[in-house]
């Protein structure tokens, strides 16, 4: 049978053309045939997956409608998941079973989602080429020596290879958007608040946002009308009325003021990735979308600014982590002190650990003004930057990452060069504002990403651009031979 | 910046992680160059800004003060490496 796009497998569950059981079936087989080769999954769970089928079989039987219902989809291992273990990459939760649905479990399973297992990622979502997970790096399917990017790694692969047809992701840094563009597939980091972080394992908290990843823009816009929604579980979720992303995808784009930042353009650009994302801008200005040159002047701080705050946040977050409550407990502790020591020195990896001590260094006494504080003010700089660049542009255009994907330990043993690989994704999420990644082209077999930003909750007007790009181009429907 | 092992020491006490020698002498050199790297922030003019918590200014939001969550101990402690009788068991802390 040939593969489909969430949105076509919605039509036909409808049309009665395949069951949930069947599709089911025919993903989980894809699953277990072609996973080994690139380790998207950390846990495949097939019995629940189908009774999960046998259930919306029942429901869609008796005339039922819900946006998913029926759909595969596959949870990033940092949504806790009830029954399930959910182990955030990291040896830490390796034996972590969650007592409770994140919120964004709850409302897909309510939309009659069917979860086929929990992806791979960075350890705690901490990293840019899923190199950190205690369960082994995720490879591209697109070039098994490749990083797929991170922390969303293996949801971006699985998609990429079509072993699901759409999964959810998390971005703190840029975690949706560069693996979706070193993948090939569409990914959305929606504005800060839109979906809930209850059940989600905090990273940085101000900054952490989950998101929907798929192979198009209109899949992403049903994944999300699944996702967001408020939440008072969550003292960040944003008190709005529900919106359906996919009502505005028709759009057409005549008189669309697009920005280019000449900041996204500069000397750190490769210039096989410059020439497909202007290919890109091309289309569009052909649908009738009009360029304009603005400035982000404080770009440059954006990676210092959140290299600041991400780990300050970080280490507060991962002290819960102390081996009394859940989670990794040493052997034979001679004390308190060597209990927490131990089990947190045992649970984390190399870079959880760096990022902890960064922030613990730079919350600690006498060192507040000078780290945290001075990087809330930046972020500020470089949230009015977007303010007065939206005076002027309805979305924001550019690279979604500087290269294409990197090889495996290209990058492993020099973190700051890791952290620049999310140079142009950082800034997004320290002003909160929503930001997609789609197939722009490809160099040699290797997809580029095009990234669009867009003001407070615009996440409809970023997938009306994605869609009609995607009307006109099909680097999105492209897959990785291997997988075919 | 350059860190020294025995900063690192006393950063990794504070956060409550064991380092070995080894690991406090890689820890050194790595953290001395993110630090190097986020010294950036020293040139960017934030005069007179005020520092920015959250991206959209949201305030906490109240709930009335009433009874929301039921006990749920035992399904939370099942989780847990070592409880009984409804505590969690840690190693003598007072003699």
């Amino acid at each position: 049978m040939t593969l489909d796009t969430l949105s076509g497998w919605a039509r036909r569950l409808q049309a009665g053309e395949i069951s949930s059981r069947e599709l089911t079936e025919l993903y989980l087989d894809r699953i277990e045939r072609l996973d080994p080769d690139i380790n998207s999954f950390v846990t495949v769970t097939r019995e629940q997956a189908l009774a999960a089928a046998d259930a919306a079989d029942q429901r869609l039987a008796r005339g039922e409608r819900a946006p998913l219902l029926g759909l595969p989809v596959a949870q990033k291992d940092i949504f806790c998941t009830r029954g399930v273990r959910t182990s955030c990459g990291s040896r830490m939760l390796d034996a972590f079973v969650a007592p409770y649905d994140a919120s964004v479990v709850e409302r897909m399973n309510a939309a009659g989602a069917v979860m086929l297992g929990k992806t791979n990622m960075d350890e705690f979502a901490m990293g840019s080429s899923n190199e950190t997970s205690h369960y082994g790096p995720v490879l591209n399917p697109w070039d098994p020596e490749r990083v797929p990017g991170g922390s969303s790694g293996g949801s971006a692969a699985a998609v990429a290879a079509r072993l699901v047809p759409a999964a959810t992701g998390t971005d703190t840094g840029g975690s949706i958007r560069q693996p979706a563009a070193f993948c090939g597939v569409t990914g959305l980091k929606p504005t800060y608040g839109r979906v809930s972080r209850y059940g989600m394992i905090a990273f940085a908290s101000s900054l952490d946002q989950g998101g929907p990843m798929a192979a198009s823009a209109e899949d992403c816009a049903l994944m999300l009308n699944a996702m967001a929604g408020f939440d008072s579980r969550d003292s960040t979720s944003l008190e709005r009325p529900d919106e359906d992303f996919t009502a505005g995808l028709d759009r057409d784009l005549k008189g669309l003021r697009i920005g280019l930042p000449r900041e996204y353009f500069g000397d750190g650009l490769h210039a096989d990735v410059r020439r497909a994302v202007q290919d890109a801008l091309a289309v569009l200005r052909e649908r009738g979308a009009e360029p304009v040159e603005i400035s982000l002047p404080n770009s440059d701080l954006s990676v210092p600014a959140y290299y600041v705050v991400a780990p300050a946040e970080c280490s507060s977050n991962l002290a819960r982590y102390d081996g009394v409550r859940f989670g990794h407990r040493c052997n034979d502790p001679r004390d308190l002190m060597d209990l927490y020591t131990r089990s947190r020195a045992e649970g984390f990896g190399a870079e959880v650990k760096r990022r902890i001590m960064i922030g613990t260094y730079v919350l600690s006494a006498g060192y507040y003004d000078a780290y945290y504080l001075k990087a809330q003010k930046v972020r500020r700089l470089i949230a009015e930057d977007f303010r007065r660049a939206f005076e002027q542009v309805d979305v924001i255009a550019g690279p979604t990452t500087p290269e294409l994907p990197f090889r495996l330990g290209e990058k492993s043993a020099d973190p700051v060069r890791m952290y620049l690989s999310d140079i142009y994704t950082i800034a997004a999420n320290l002003a909160g504002l929503p930001g997609l990644s789609m197939p722009a082209g490809t160099i040699g077999s290797l997809p580029v990403g095009l990234q669009l930003i867009g003001n407070y909750f615009d996440e409809g007007r970023l997938l009306n651009v994605a869609h009609q790009f995607q009307q006109e181009t099909g680097w999105h429907q492209r897959m990785p031979a291997a997988f075919a | 910046m350059s860190l020294t092992s025995n900063e690192v020491r006393r950063i990794a006490h504070l956060a409550r992680l064991a380092v070995d020698d080894r690991e406090a002498e890689g820890l050194a050199a790595a953290l001395s160059d993110i630090f190097d790297f986020v010294e950036a922030l020293n040139n960017a003019d934030i005069e007179g800004i005020a520092p920015m918590a959250h991206p959209l200014d949201a305030e906490q939001r109240l709930r009335p003060d009433r009874v929301t969550e039921s006990d749920q101990r035992e399904l939370f402690q099942d989780i847990a490496p070592a409880v009984e009788g409804g505590v969690y068991l840690v190693p003598r802390v007072i003699e």
